[in-house]
């Protein structure tokens, strides 16, 4: 039994080609990223190292810190969010009838393309056919803001889609965890008198613990990298307002062929979301933190 | 549920307050329906005015029904916008990338959960760091890798990038229920005579159904919806997949309002059509696939 179960060819058989693909395609990859930030090449020509002088001008870039600086809007307001989708979570969890159709429809708009998003919201924000502006000139309002074209509010205008688009994902990993919590502490805490909120606030909330902290994580790293909706509503537009740190990555290989300095910029991220994880896991792990289920 | 039992008697003891419990909980749904509304609302304000002509679209109100229905833009778009063609591309590019992610995470997790070796450990923790690796820091590599072994504008490289890069979920999402696979199952078979390969294809591959489904349709909406990559490595016209494709068809038709709407709808029509029939699954999927990191 234990002979067969630990046959080295057959193991190496089952996990090889998995193990070469994500070797290949990730790993590497993520290798030469580091490596190519090293570099001054277009892409096409010859490399040349010039050791750390993309990170030197990555310092002082401006533009970079600016999208720098939007996605780390992003990630505070991604992680605002929480706390709506909590809530929601909550009243879903408090013994409601058709709990399951909700969540599900809630859960809709996390199964669509971002580019379907990213399409549809464009129209949403039409500054004159749009059903936003449509809505807001038919209540009064005389000169609706230009949504996507104005610098002060583009980030905003992009957020709320984000919302909407992800509502479902953490309502439902909510939702989960509190189906979960024991009836019975909740009970006890029902006969001895416990409000609602308070049921929610003081047993409820610490005994979830664990997955809000998963979901900060999510939401924080999520937004980071976060790329589509925003690569196709604004190409980080106008003049840079809504431009984060993939996008700027994107341009700077992709439209300019600054590779080099590009890899820089991924690679950057890359140590960035590393480190943020663990921070993040750091500052929230206590003694008990087993987050399964 | 027996939750909702316990609920339920408890709240037939507490007669009093029964008036403001009816209120409360009318709040409650209003809440749930408030947001369930907002979920679907831009998606039904996009089914009809997929069915409009410009004209309608700029005069009735957004949420009037269109008086005389444009099925048509369905036809135009599908024919004239190689619509038909991106979505073959999606159905091939998602079809083969599924079966490809599945087989070779079963062939892993399978070797993971059942067989023993030393680096087992290690290998499990190189799929699971792969999870939160953003691919904008792999794409620069990727990109000249690809055009070094000149798979770059071929199908073969986003199949083979979103099999890798799908592996990790997938590995995870499974490895639960390997591990509640019982022992005694595999002990009897080997005792029989059974070799690894048929134990694995035979007895476990079977067993596997639910989860592989969970897993299969999971993959089948991320690899459906993908778009960094297929935007990055793909730019003949007719191997585009209809993520990228519907991008450059509404490029091109920017005033068309009913082209549009009906190339999103006709886009997210498999999705939306795989939610209804396994909406379970893909809560089940959601829900494991993102809490266990």
């Amino acid at each position: 039994m234990n002979q067969i179960m630990s046959n080295k060819r057959v193991i190496a058989l089952y996990t090889l080609p998995a193990l070469l693909l994500i070797m290949v395609l990730i790993y590497v990859p993520l290798a030469l990223t580091g490596y190519y930030g090293l570099m001054d090449w277009d892409g096409i020509g010859e490399m040349t190292f010039i050791g750390l002088d993309n990170y030197a001008a990555l310092i002082v870039d401006g533009a970079f810190w600016s999208s720098a600086w939007h996605s780390l809007l992003l990630a505070v307001f991604s992680v605002g969010s929480l706390v709506l989708y909590l809530g929601v979570s909550l009243v879903l969890a408090s013994d409601v009838k058709g709990a399951n159709l909700f969540r599900k429809i809630y859960l809709i708009p996390m199964l669509l393309s971002s580019v379907a998003i990213a399409q549809l919201w464009l129209r949403v924000y039409h500054p004159t056919n749009g059903v936003m502006n449509r809505f807001l000139t038919s209540i009064g309002i005389e000169n609706p803001p230009l949504w996507l074209a104005d610098t002060s509010i583009v980030l905003f205008a992009i957020f709320i889609p984000i919302i909407w688009q992800y509502a479902g994902f953490y309502i439902i990993i909510y939702y989960a965890a509190l189906k979960n919590v024991p009836n019975e502490i909740v009970e006890a805490a029902r006969i001895d008198g416990a409000s609602p909120l308070q049921i929610a606030y003081k047993i409820k909330l610490p005994l979830i613990a664990g997955i809000i902290k998963v979901t900060i994580v999510l939401a924080v790293i999520g937004s980071l990298k976060y790329f589509d909706l925003i690569y196709v509503m604004t190409d980080g537009g106008p003049n840079g307002a809504s431009e984060v740190m993939a996008s700027y990555m994107y341009k700077l290989a992709f439209r300019t062929n600054e590779f080099g300095y590009g890899s820089a910029v991924g690679f950057f991220l890359l140590i960035l979301i590393l480190i943020v994880t663990y921070l993040i896991r750091k500052a929230t792990t206590s003694k008990d933190d087993e987050v399964q289920y | 549920m027996s939750n909702t039992a316990a609920m339920e008697k408890s709240g037939q003891g507490i007669k009093i307050g029964s008036l403001r419990l009816k209120l409360s909980s009318m709040i409650l749904y209003l809440i749930l329906g408030l947001v369930a509304l907002l979920q679907i609302l831009p998606l039904i304000w996009l089914l009809l005015f997929s069915l409009k002509d410009n004209q309608e679209v700029f005069n009735l109100a957004p949420f009037a029904l269109p008086q005389d229905p444009q099925w048509s833009n369905y036809a135009r778009v599908w024919v004239d916008g190689n619509i038909g063609l991106y979505f073959f591309n999606s159905v091939l590019v998602t079809g083969i990338s599924v079966i490809l992610t599945i087989l070779l995470a079963s062939f892993v997790t399978f070797a993971l959960t059942r067989m023993q070796w030393k680096l087992s450990k290690l290998a499990l923790g190189l799929f699971m760091v792969g999870l939160m690796i953003p691919v904008h820091s792999a794409l620069i590599p990727l990109f000249s890798f690809f055009t070094t072994i000149g798979i770059m504008d071929n199908h073969l490289s986003i199949i083979l990038t979103y099999t890798a890069f799908n592996l990790p979920l997938t590995i995870m999402i499974l490895l639960g229920f390997y591990y509640t696979i019982p022992r005694e199952l595999e002990e009897a078979a080997i005792v029989d005579g059974c070799s690894i390969h048929r134990l694995f294809f035979r007895i476990i591959l079977p067993i596997t159904a639910p989860v592989v489904a969970t897993t299969a349709i999971i993959n089948m909406i991320y690899n459906w919806n993908e778009f960094v990559f297929v935007n990055t490595f793909i730019s003949s016209d007719s191997l585009k997949t209809l993520t990228v494709g519907i991008q450059n068809f509404i490029g091109q038709y920017s005033t068309d309002w009913g082209a549009i709407g009906a190339t999103l709808v006709i886009s997210m029509l498999p999705i939306l059509i795989a939610f209804f029939l396994l909406s379970n699954k893909i809560v089940e999927g959601m829900t494991s696939g993102s809490v266990k990191g």
